[in-house]
């Protein structure tokens, strides 16, 4: 077995160095040699401590401190100068592992060399052409190379931006080294002995250190490109875990990963929390090599942390809620799930919700938008959610009543009844909603109407009311912004042939059933309806939305016709 | 938004600092002990009257959270929650007896004692009913949460009240002194509530809940708003505006996302509907040092003397925070 001696660690810390330290001295007392490099910032007391805890280490070193600002070239000069000193010091090493401060060893350092040494003059660096790259920040990638960046992007932001702006409308450009093709990848490598000390020792390299310190954050690119000049074989993937959030920031590790990163295939992982007391304790325990390692399944923390990603960027359609209120076409998704919407359907059929809700066997409501109250199924007075059915509460906040019942029965489909005489007020919105399946019989408010008694002018005033109701809603179910998927018909059509359309709808909600209608519901008794619209007319208004129901002729209910070759008993 | 909007806006945050500052001469300190107040601890703000029976288990959810100090205003409680909070070691206590009302129910006394030690603090500012749950809670302390979120330079997080309820009536099991209040009011309205932005403050504007369908069925614009933006990394140049519900610098109120994306939420498990609280309501109705004249309590005195049940059958019954998270009452963002 390999000893671990020949795997140096170079550190880079800028916070928290009691925890670095006590990697540090796991890594040491492993028999590793470690360079640690202080960021010039750190106080002299933390650094002295620091020295002073870990003096007993004979293999132990510190670098000369370099001022690290994000993005500069600072943390490339002190990975230079660590590096140097490491090979410099101990020249027992074969490969030098790149770590920072709050990095955490996940496996020990004997397996990391006896990795290493199974796969001689390999060096493990990410490095991709910046074409390649989908990942870089602020939309640079390749004009990181070509641009000149003196100011910091975290503290003088607007006057990066505006510098960025003017050199490309002015089109100043730098110049790229001859020879050196830009690569970008993570920043945590392991390089081996030849490969780094070639690129330390390289006749022009103080042609590329005065390129790279005006290159934008030169340790995601430094050594990614010049690995290219000097290595025989660059496996372009990082020893470290390390994943990164939609906005570039490493996810920080807490002890309740611990059994994801037991089970990682990486050696070290990026970055954990310091206080994570557990991990530390875990991870930096005096190795005992009989002990079984986890199966590595590193497709678990992936799958977290892509999930993480997703979540903050996308969210979870449908929802509405305190931290994720999206603007109007932001929403990826309006509603929860698919619903459908009859609309006529409660007039022309009687009882024709308990009908649906035995055929596709889902929760068929009532008029939801009933201007007295929501007419939940079951006639229930609280729903789902705890969703009220006080029509104040709904025509509050129309667009919070339907969204959350959608979001409340997620994965249950709701089919409910509507109107023109419900509350209107998210025709637009259901309309825009991919999730909606409308249907309607245009005009099916004239049957209560029929069978209502009173005045005639009160009906006849009542039928305009509610025909210009309706056409208002068409109009929008009509125009080229809807996205759910509608059906239209007269009365007079669907009255024509009402167990077609009724069998289309049933099959798109519940495909899988593939069922022929054995039973239809009952239709209203419309005998007298022709002679009804034709007073109508006579009285001056126009049913035109019920289609074209002939004079005096009652429309013939088609389910009387039996035998159609469609209709199995 | 113009200059002349976000000019008023900074006019009215200097008057709600100055009105905060004038206020300060109410407060007569009972004990001060912010002297142990040590860089990057984290703080609870908290106004309070005759809540002594809740203290207990108060401090200790929020010490086992990981709060380091608790700054109290008692507004002159009758019954011993002064002698109980002076005696914590971890407690700076002040005491008035001017109107809750007149300091707009708490917020200058607590805009003041912020101002005066909250800089650079997380601060957390809640009622004594009112009890955090953030992401990992139950496996993360809250310093996990403010490091997280200063590592992702966000300075104020979200928590939503919920209002939590027993099953049966409130009298039925009585609190006693210590006990975790959520064992006796664990269910809570799992998805009813109405959300819009307040354009002048760049908040949400929640409301809902047991309270708006129990409460206020017939008048929903009264139900009482139940956004809270509880946690802030404090800077003295901020300021609350109407309970925790919105600060001024706008920017803090962006708690939420607008293009699709979800921000980490936690939520504020509130404790109110207890057998305690016929007595409150009783009493806070007659003292009408309540918001808009108290008329919240006088629609929950009027229900609950009808013998009004919150529970229903679709009453979600409380686990933990991913329960929480899954029913999308509060989200993780991106923390993993």
């Amino acid at each position: 077995m390999t000893t671990a001696g020949t795997v140096g660690f170079v550190m880079l810390c800028h916070a928290a160095l009691d925890r670095a330290a006590e990697v540090a001295r796991h890594w040491a007392q492993q028999g590793c040699p470690v360079v640690i490099h202080v960021d010039a910032k750190v106080g002299r007391a933390a650094v002295d401590r620091m020295r002073h805890h870990l003096a007993d280490l004979p293999d132990v070193r510190f670098s000369p401190r370099h001022r690290c600002e994000w993005g500069g070239w600072g943390l490339v000069g002190a990975t230079l100068d660590a590096a140097t000193l490491m090979l410099d010091e101990f020249p027992g090493v074969r490969h030098v592992y790149l770590a920072s401060g709050s990095c955490l060893p996940l496996r020990p350092a004997a397996e990391l060399a006896a990795y290493l040494d199974a796969r001689p003059n390999t060096d493990f660096i990410e490095s991709v052409t910046t074409e390649d790259v989908g990942w870089t920040i602020g939309g640079l990638s390749m004009e990181r190379f070509t641009l000149r960046f003196p100011f910091s992007w975290r503290s003088q932001r607007k006057l990066f931006d505006l510098w960025v702006r003017v050199q490309r409308v002015l089109r100043l450009k730098r110049r790229i080294p001859e020879g050196l093709v830009p690569h970008l990848g993570s920043q945590w490598w392991c390089l081996s002995r030849q490969t780094l000390s070639a690129i330390l020792k390289d006749p022009d390299r103080p042609i590329y250190d005065r390129y790279f310190r005006q290159v934008w954050i030169p340790d995601e690119s430094y050594f990614q490109t010049l690995v290219r000049l000097h290595s025989a074989r660059v496996e372009s993937r990082s020893l470290t875990l390390s994943k990164f959030d939609f906005q570039g920031k490493p996810h920080i590790f807490y002890d309740d990963h611990l059994q994801l990163l037991r089970r990682s295939d990486c050696f070290v992982a990026r970055k954990a929390w310091h206080r994570a007391d557990r991990l530390y304790a875990e991870f930096l325990r005096p190795v005992d090599p009989a002990e079984a390692r986890a199966e590595p399944n590193p497709g678990k923390i992936d799958r977290l942390f892509s999930k993480a990603v997703e979540r903050r960027t996308r969210g979870r359609p449908g929802l509405y809620m305190q931290s994720r209120f999206p603007n109007e076409n932001w929403e990826n998704g309006r509603t929860g799930g698919p619903y459908s919407i009859f609309q006529g359907f409660g007039d022309v059929f009687v009882e024709f919700e308990a009908w649906l809700a035995r055929t596709v066997g889902l929760r068929v409501h009532g008029h939801l938008f009933a201007p007295d109250r929501a007419h939940f199924a079951g006639g229930e007075r609280i729903y789902n959610g705890c969703l009220s059915d006080s029509a104040a509460l709904r025509d509050y906040d129309p667009k919070a009543f339907l969204t959350s019942l959608m979001w409340n029965t997620r994965g249950e489909r709701q089919c409910f009844l509507f109107g023109p005489r419900d509350n209107q007020a998210l025709n637009w919105f259901i309309a825009g909603d991919a999730n909606a399946q409308i249907s309607v019989i245009s005009g099916a408010w004239a049957i209560p109407l029929f069978r209502a008694k009173g005045e005639f002018s009160d009906l006849r005033r009542e039928a305009a009311r509610l025909q210009k109701i309706e056409s208002d809603q068409l109009h929008v179910l009509r125009s080229p912004w809807t996205k759910a998927r509608t059906r239209i018909w007269t009365l007079a059509e669907f009255l024509e042939n009402p167990v077609e359309p009724l069998q289309s709808i049933i099959d798109e909600i519940s495909p899988t059933a593939l069922r022929r209608l054995t039973e239809v519901p009952r239709m209203a008794d419309l005998t007298g309806f022709g002679r009804f619209l034709q007073e109508l007319r006579n009285q001056g208004m126009q049913p035109t939305l019920v289609g074209d129901v002939p004079l005096g002729e009652d429309p013939k209910p088609a389910i009387g016709r039996r035998g159609r070759p469609y209709l199995v008993k | 938004m113009g200059i002349i909007q976000s000019y008023g806006l900074r006019l009215a945050r200097k008057r709600w600092r100055f009105r905060a500052f004038r206020k300060r001469r109410e407060l007569v300190p009972v004990i001060d002990r912010t002297a142990r107040i040590r860089s990057g601890d984290i703080l609870v703000f908290s106004t309070l009257r005759n809540e002594r029976i809740r203290l207990p288990w108060f401090l200790r959810y929020y010490r086992d959270m990981g709060v380091d100090h608790f700054l109290v205003v008692d507004n002159d409680s009758a019954d011993g929650s002064r002698e109980y909070l002076a005696e914590q070691p971890d407690v700076s206590l002040w005491h008035t007896q001017a109107s809750y009302r007149r300091a707009r129910f708490g917020v200058d006394w607590l805009n003041w004692l912020q101002m005066r030690h909250g800089h650079g603090h997380w601060c957390l500012v809640v009622d004594p009913d009112e009890f955090l749950v953030y992401p990992f809670c139950d496996s993360r302390p809250i310093r996990a949460l403010t490091d997280w979120l200063d590592a992702s330079a966000i300075r104020s997080f979200g928590a939503m009240l919920l209002d939590m309820y027993p099953k049966g009536p409130l009298e039925a099991q009585p609190y006693r002194e210590g006990q975790d209040p959520f064992e006796i009011a664990s269910w809570f309205d799992s998805g009813n509530y109405m959300i819009r932005r307040n354009p002048r403050f760049g908040n949400l504007w929640i409301q809902g809940g047991p309270r708006a369908r129990a409460f206020f069925p017939d008048n929903p614009e009264r139900a009482p708003a139940l956004n809270k933006i509880p946690l802030v990394k404090w800077h003295r140049h901020y300021a609350y505006v109407s309970s925790t519900h919105m600060l001024l610098p706008r920017g803090l109120n962006l708690v939420y996302d607008e293009w699709g994306g979800e921000k980490a939420s936690g939520c504020l498990l509130h404790a109110k509907f207890l057998d305690t609280f016929a007595a409150k309501a009783e009493e806070e109705m007659l003292r009408r040092q309540h918001y808009a004249g108290s008329h919240e309590y006088r629609a929950y005195h009027a229900a609950l003397r009808d013998g009004t049940d919150l529970w229903c059958k679709w009453s979600e019954k409380y686990i933990n925070w991913r329960q929480l998270e899954i029913l999308g009452l509060m989200s993780k963002g991106n923390w993993a």
